[in-house]
């Protein structure tokens, strides 16, 4: 299995309160457990099931995800914040790790 | 239809016979040749476009952690000796694949990277479509990204050429459909729900949404010719150089897209 990357895509520096998008993107095979191999195995469920988004460690943003989300998913939601701090993304896949980023912004 | 006829056997007979390359026939009717990027939908050019959702961009990274990674027996990594990539692999891909008069044989840059790794650096050659030899091909070819192809076929190689122009004319499959029926002669009609192509290389390796990863040109060869219903060639095979030095030659003048988003 190939390692699980994150990319994420935010403005370093905003203004106080000022409305920004917050962009995420995981590479993820999201297997929903229907399909099969080209040998007729079943290839197991393997998805994300949550993604959460925290900053300055209280969380802001959260979504269940299910088996229909494609490959790769892309996530994205917009923020405003009244203080400098830290965004923490944490992807919870089913195979129990936990795949996490995060992302400095400051407030001018 | 009928006319079309002797106009191919004749475009036959001017390919089998010695005539310099420089002579072959004008393949897109003075137009500039059109990258696969001209004949995609809205949706999947502003996946390429886009920085940040390319897929493809994913294997990149990959390409440049293995870069920077010793590896083999003499515990040096591709940065050793070649050091900055942006600098040193600049323009590489696009003269590739070349003949090498110490193999005597013409390489593509897939086997380029497995022969340094196998010779230099004492190393196990990269499987095929693994995902190493296809982050690290499409890590060295973004190096050259926007720079036109230019591939030399002469000396060594015009043999090559010759074998894939032959390839690349001839009907095969159940089929019984050539390469340049549809992408010379039928670029930007429909076939079913896509559009046809003029079926250039620049974009390799690609991010192909229908396999969902990454491929080499050789897996689309594979792909074309399964698409056919014809018995695909070996990943590497000499077939497919000629063939792919061919259309390497055919997109000459193309600026390097890789990694391209292909439907």
């Amino acid at each position: 299995m190939t390692r699980i990357r994150t990319r994420l895509s935010l403005p370093k520096t905003v203004h106080k309160g000022e409305v920004f998008e917050v962009k995420t993107l995981v590479t993820h095979p999201m297997d929903n457990g229907f399909m099969y191999s080209r040998d007729g195995q079943r290839i197991p469920r393997r998805i994300i099931h949550r993604f959460e988004a925290s900053f300055n460690g209280s969380q802001v943003f959260r979504a269940d995800w299910h088996e229909a989300i494609s490959p790769n998913p892309f996530m994205s939601f917009h923020a405003a914040v009244e203080e400098s701090g830290t965004f923490e993304f944490s992807w919870h896949d089913d195979d129990g790790t936990v795949h996490t980023a995060s992302a400095e912004i400051e407030v001018v | 239809m009928r006319s079309a006829v002797p106009m191919l056997l004749a475009l036959g007979f001017v390919a089998t016979a010695s005539s310099p390359i420089a002579e072959e026939p004008d393949l897109f009717g003075g137009e500039f040749p059109l990258s696969g990027y001209h004949y995609m939908g809205e949706q999947v050019r502003a996946l390429q476009d886009d920085e940040f959702l390319n897929p493809g961009l994913f294997a990149i990274e990959h390409g440049e952690e293995l870069w920077s990674t010793p590896t083999g027996g003499k515990g040096i990594s591709c940065r050793s000796c070649h050091e900055d990539a942006s600098e040193s692999m600049r323009g590489v891909a696009a003269r590739y694949p070349q003949f090498d008069e110490e193999l005597g044989s013409l390489v593509n840059l897939e086997a380029r990277i497995n022969e340094m790794l196998t010779n230099y650096m004492d190393a196990p050659a990269l499987p095929q479509e693994s995902d190493e030899l296809l982050s690290l091909t499409a890590f060295v070819t973004r190096q050259s990204h926007g720079i036109p192809i230019d591939v030399d076929v002469s000396g060594e190689a015009e043999r090559y050429w010759r074998e894939g122009h032959k390839f690349y004319t001839q009907r095969r499959g159940q089929l019984n459909l050539s390469c340049n029926q549809c992408h010379d002669d039928l670029a930007g009609f429909n076939l079913r729900g896509d559009r046809i192509s003029q079926g250039h290389v620049n974009g390799f390796p690609v991010f192909r949404l229908m396999w969902n990863s990454m491929g080499s040109r050789h897996r689309m060869f594979r792909w074309c010719n399964w698409a056919v219903r014809a018995e695909p060639y070996e990943l590497g095979s000499a077939e497919y150089l000629g063939l792919e030095l061919y259309l390497a030659w055919r997109s000459r003048g193309l600026p390097i897209e890789a990694p391209a988003v292909r439907p």
